[in-house]
């Protein structure tokens, strides 16, 4: 007689952060790290935004998308559990591959379009050459 | 039995062929444990899909940022404090979702119900904001047809608020699913989809609130 198969816990689905034990007062604390977090990277994020003389101007673009890949990481983390652990490492993969593609779209179109932007006949050339 | 007799129908325990086996009380709970877990990696694989969706509008209106075409600019037609209420509505629904998720764990219903209640007011608040925004654009006469601009920006936006409506209209076939069924093994799968599908939201207005309108009003 075969013994009823048991099966290792090694894997989470994401969003859950407790496979077999419930306690509230973890989860709750959990939700709330990531509510604070949250709360003071978009704060930080609208002052930067609205006041201008706080720091060197063009910095302030850039400093804007730290801080939301930052928050997005924390919403990650703290509201969906994609944690880096071994039970977690199928949704960490398929988090990966999706990075790379919205990466590969965005910095590829952005590249892409300012080049032709800039190799392109300026509209005065455009109409003298149809003459 | 010998070992080679009995099928092996499981291998990747995807929870399938539970009924081959005889049934333990172990197993059953095994069962349930990596069906959920399979359930949930394929919607987190659908999310993804969406995020990628979603990052090709992002694309285009980062493209399209600067042809306005004569017509306005984002720093002459965003209400930076009503972007702010969005996000805090947005991000506050966000936590009362989790709080509901653990509410429907421990089968209360008071908070359960309560705080998916709450979520629900707080996406609705969160529309009404958008969409007076959006009207209030049009009737100046800046609607999608002005600049391709703001078409990207109608496009974007608004793909996102179709997916907040569609994901409150969610919100509610759990609310009458949960009353009418109870907190059913799969019941609670579809519960975990849906917050999964909701905090996913939150995150694309992170991406939204800063590549729109954030940097919109600061450049």
């Amino acid at each position: 007689m075969i013994e009823p198969q048991t099966i290792p816990d090694t894997d989470t689905a994401p969003g859950d952060p407790h496979a077999d034990s419930i306690n509230p007062a973890a989860g709750l604390i959990s939700y709330g790290v990531g509510l604070g977090f949250a709360v003071l990277l978009t704060v930080v994020a609208f002052i930067l935004a609205t006041t201008t003389h706080l720091v060197w101007q063009p910095s302030i673009p850039v400093a804007l998308c730290v801080l939301a890949v930052g928050q997005m990481a924390i919403h990650l983390i703290f509201f969906l559990h994609i944690t880096s652990g071994p039970d977690n490492f199928n949704n960490v993969m398929a988090l990966a591959f999706g990075v790379i593609i919205v990466f590969l779209l965005i910095v590829g179109s952005l590249y892409i379009m300012s080049n032709m932007n800039q190799n392109m006949m300026p509209m005065a050339g455009m109409l003298q050459s149809q003459q | 039995m010998s070992s080679t007799t009995v099928p092996h129908g499981d291998p990747y325990h995807l929870g399938l062929f539970a009924g081959d086996h005889s049934p333990t009380a172990e197993h059953g709970v095994h069962d349930l444990l990596s069906k959920r877990i399979v359930t949930g990696y394929g919607f987190w694989i659908f999310l993804l899909s969406d995020i990628v969706m979603f990052s090709a509008f992002f694309a285009s209106f980062a493209v399209l940022r600067d042809a306005t075409a004569g017509g306005p600019s984002g720093d002459q037609i965003f209400d930076i404090t009503d972007t702010a209420l969005e996000t805090a509505l947005l991000l506050l629904s966000s936590f009362t979702c989790g709080v509901a998720f653990i509410g429907a764990q421990l089968k209360r219903d008071t908070w359960y119900f309560g705080a998916m209640a709450l979520t629900f007011l707080l996406g609705v608040g969160f529309l009404l904001l958008e969409s007076r925004e959006f009207a209030g654009l049009v009737s100046q006469g800046y609607g999608p047809t002005r600049s391709a601009f703001l078409s990207s920006f109608f496009t974007l936006v608004g793909c996102h608020g179709i997916h907040v409506t569609l994901g409150l209209l969610w919100l509610l076939t759990m609310m009458a699913q949960v009353w009418a069924k109870g907190y059913r093994p799969d019941i609670m799968r579809r519960l975990l989809c849906f917050s999964l599908f909701w905090h996913t939201l939150d995150i694309i207005w992170v991406a939204l609130f800063t590549v729109v309108y954030l940097i919109g009003v600061a450049t």
